[in-house]
């Protein structure tokens, strides 16, 4: 992330690391892997004290930042949750919260707003279908008109903790067009069952929708008009999850360059010979354009800059490739050790592979940046 | 000048957008690019170029005023640069005279040199180049066997260097060579600012793959130099070159803030961009290409947001000066990438010269990148022990009289 925080930005920080170290630190996550909702709600809650889900959301329904940079801030919480692979809905809330609250026309769900603010409600992002590759823009979902509203009927997948969420942002398409609804988990028609996920703490489900009646007013916006809060959903999530990874890489590139001073072949130190000193310096450049082209996302997406598009791609392709082929190094620096589960590693490889595959690959975002760059040649899909 | 009296970025911006309409020619995109190795006509055209933006006002604008410079900010050069987009630049002036030779002097030299050698550089009088790599190795910078013998006031040079780009077209040189054998190899060197064109230098311009004969090589007989050659201390040679080497890096890595106008090629061929090859490849709809056009955007917009954070991190003392290796291995690596992506997306017509964008030639040239400005491996050396505090590599000379130290054969 930025280089340059401010000082009330520093504190926050410092405030977001005590927090996790003490409450979620590496054995409680390893704890949270055996139960079943993979978090507390309890926790959940007073993570959600200190602003957590707060950030996106203006003043008037509960919300409110350090800076007034609210996806900035936000993305120093998310780097922080990666140094220590954090368990919770920080993401799934937050990036439910940013469609929400871009959502200025449509039904009235401030109510809704606040309980997600509060950390009372958990909600999540139900797009992905099964089988399928990103292409938020196309759902097989539908939604039809019924008495009092819509019918939905389809099949979500790869949904972010769906079994502990109270809420889930469905992207359907109806006669008009894309068009996101508010669900409630427990209503009629919804069954959620858990998928097997990589990461020991960040769950995922697949959720079927059997005629699941819902009123108008569970249209997020306008109806058919839903692209935009889509694009503004998928900016933040891409944002949120390379702050979260570059986090990550820092923590494991930390600790496996202290390994390499620590660990000894031939009578010497890992850290004294070549081949893997060159090796540790490629990381550490790539670990610096992780953050630059993060913190360059995380600014333009924050400011509306025109090309907030462009820069959320290119930061989707260069850290999503780039995180794994670090972790994977980091593995080889540790010898055996590294490929164990009693080791912390791949922890953050899980996590970090997550990101990788989720909201696009570095390959989809390629393709995106290509209809940026050479439009006259865009497949029209 | 004072703070309160530097002109606002974006008033300066404006300033600049209209006058460049005014004064400066557009880049003719259809110009047939001269044939390699024939670039003479580029230096009197560059030099043209530097005048017309002296005589403007906006040349030299990050440096200090008393050496000819507009003593302006980062910022600054940055707002003129985006608005000099294409137009015609003296590019072949950014590396190494402004943003290489110009700041060491700035940083090390006297009084005197500054006055001098900096201000005609910024009115396009003189050009500067670097007389450091030797036929015996370059890497090794501070094993150099060049020797500059005292003689009363004066000193004697005698040795040969080599791939000096474009010293042909140059008026000083910043040499460094040995001036005491008894002291070990980083203490015994001295820097001077060499007249480049003079009876006792025997120059001889070297072909690259490319065909370009940029590369020049220099032997020095019995050359006589003042005593006011010398730049810093004698035998104090090795703390100049650091800053020169710093100063290289950082414009090999694309962070100079002393560069004007985007890039260090020729006036009027920039180099093609890979939406350029596909569609001339007539490739550009073809997902294959297009995932590779994504990558090479995204690599290249990442090295610049690179380069920022860096300098970001340089200027506000948060990385120390080592981290200018970080940008120039990652300019490295996005040239070669890039480099490969065009030949990849150029297909089979890359079997010919002439394909799209001369990707076949650009390719012979692609490891200039990882060469030039120090190699990679140099800089992996530097981040992983001056950055990560790794072990120093082990070396044979170190502390050893440099008389007694072993040299190859080749
Ligand atoms: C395009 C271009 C422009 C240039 N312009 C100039 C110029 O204007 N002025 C000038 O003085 N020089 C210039 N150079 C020279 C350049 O600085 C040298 O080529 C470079 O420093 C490498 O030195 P060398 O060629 O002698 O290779 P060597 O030093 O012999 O190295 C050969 C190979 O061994 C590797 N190597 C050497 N030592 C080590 C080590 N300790 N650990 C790991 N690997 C090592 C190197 O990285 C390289 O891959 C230019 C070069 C190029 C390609």
């Amino acid at each position: 992330m930025d280089l340059v925080l401010s000082a009330d930005q520093k504190l926050f920080r410092a405030t977001v690391k005590g927090f996790l170290e003490k409450e979620a630190p590496l054995t409680r996550v390893r704890e949270l892997a055996d139960t079943s909702t993979g978090f507390d709600r309890d926790w959940w809650s007073r993570a959600a004290e200190l602003g957590w889900t707060a950030m996106l959301v203006s003043e008037e329904l509960g919300g409110g930042s350090v800076s007034g940079d609210g996806l900035l801030d936000l993305a120093i919480v998310a780097e922080e949750f990666g140094r220590g692979v954090g368990p919770g809905p920080l993401l799934a809330t937050n990036i439910v919260l940013a469609g929400l609250a871009a959502a200025t026309d449509g039904p009235d769900h401030s109510h809704i707003v606040e309980a997600l603010v509060s950390g009372e409600s958990v909600a999540t992002w139900a797009v992905y279908e099964p089988g399928g590759q990103w292409s938020p823009l196309t759902p097989g979902l539908t939604a039809k008109p019924g008495s009092d509203g819509f019918v939905l009927d389809g099949v979500k997948d790869r949904v972010e903790l769906a079994e502990q969420a109270d809420l889930l942002l469905v992207t359907a398409t109806t006669e008009q067009g894309l068009t996101q609804f508010l669900v409630p988990a427990d209503a009629a028609g919804v069954s959620v069952e858990a998928s097997r996920s990589l990461d020991l703490v960040r769950r995922f489900a697949e959720v079927r929708f059997a005629g699941v009646e819902v009123p108008g007013s569970a249209v997020v916006g306008l109806v058919g008009r839903a692209e935009p809060l889509v694009e503004r959903q998928l900016q933040v999530a891409i944002v949120l999850q390379s702050a979260e990874t570059c986090g990550a890489l820092e923590r494991v590139f930390e600790f496996t360059t202290q390994w390499a001073f620590d660990r000894y072949s031939f009578g010497r130190p890992l850290a004294s010979y070549q081949a893997l000193k060159h090796r540790f310096a490629d990381m550490k450049t790539w670990i610096e354009a992780c953050h630059a082209t993060t913190g360059a996302a995380a600014r333009a997406v924050q400011d509306g800059a025109e090309d907030a598009a462009e820069l959320v791609s290119v930061a989707k392709s260069y850290v999503g490739s780039r995180s794994t082929q670090i972790l994977q190094d980091c593995v080889q620096m540790h010898g055996g050790i590294g490929v164990t589960w009693e080791h912390d590693l791949h922890l953050y490889l899980r996590r970090a592979t997550v990101n990788r595959a989720l909201y696009g690959t570095p390959e989809d975002h390629r393709l995106r940046i290509a209809d940026i760059i050479a439009p006259s040649e865009r497949k029209t899909s | 000048m004072t703070d309160s009296t530097v002109e606002a970025v974006e008033s300066f911006r404006l300033r600049a957008r209209a006058w460049l309409a005014e004064n400066m020619p557009r880049v003719d995109v259809d110009a047939v690019p001269p044939p390699p190795g024939d670039d003479d006509a580029e230096w009197v055209r560059t030099r043209e170029l530097q005048k017309k933006l002296y005589a403007g006002g906006f040349a030299g604008i990050c440096f200090p005023s008393e050496y000819g410079g507009l003593g302006l900010t980062p910022e600054h050069q940055r707002a003129f640069t985006e608005e000099s987009e294409g137009y015609e630049m003296p590019l072949l002036l950014n590396v190494p005279t402004f943003s290489i030779c110009a700041p060491t002097i700035m940083d090390m030299g006297s009084e005197q040199q500054k006055r001098e050698r900096i201000s005609a550089a910024i009115r396009g009088d003189e050009i500067l180049v670097q007389f450091l790599s030797e036929p015996s190795g370059g890497s090794d910078l501070a094993g150099l066997v060049t020797r500059a013998d005292r003689d009363g006031d004066t000193w004697v040079l005698n040795g040969a260097k080599t791939w000096s780009t474009c010293a042909y077209a140059a008026d000083y040189a910043l040499c460094l060579a040995r001036t005491d054998w008894d002291a070990p190899k980083h203490r015994g060197l001295t820097m001077f600012l060499v007249k480049v064109h003079q009876p006792g230098i025997t120059m001889r311009r070297i072909t690259q793959v490319s065909g370009s004969t940029e590369f020049c090589e220099e032997f020095f007989d019995d050359l006589v130099l003042p005593a006011d050659a010398v730049v810093g201390e004698v035998n104090g040679g090795w703390a100049v070159a650091s800053r020169q080497l710093f100063h290289e890096r950082t414009a090999v890595g694309g962070g100079s803030p002393f560069t004007s106008g985007r890039g260090t090629g020729r006036v009027s061929q920039p180099k093609p961009d890979l939406v350029q090859i596909a569609r001339a490849s007539g490739r550009a709809a073809d997902p294959r290409v297009r995932e590779m056009l994504g990558e090479g955007h995204a690599l290249e917009r990442v090295q610049e947001q690179l380069i920022r954070r860096v300098s970001i991190g340089l200027e506000t003392g948060q990385m120390p000066s080592p981290a200018a290796s970080i940008m120039r291995l990652g300019h490295a690596e996005t040239d070669w990438r890039v480099d490969d992506l065009a030949l990849e997306i150029a297909g089979g017509l890359a079997v010919s010269g002439e394909g799209p964008g001369r990707v076949g030639d650009n390719f012979l040239m692609r490891q200039g990148a990882s060469l030039g400005g120090g190699s990679t491996e140099m800089s992996r050396n530097i981040i992983s022990e001056r950055i990560l505090g790794m072990p120093r590599e082990y070396a044979a000379d170190r502390d050893v009289p440099f008389s007694q130290v072993k040299r190859g054969s080749s």
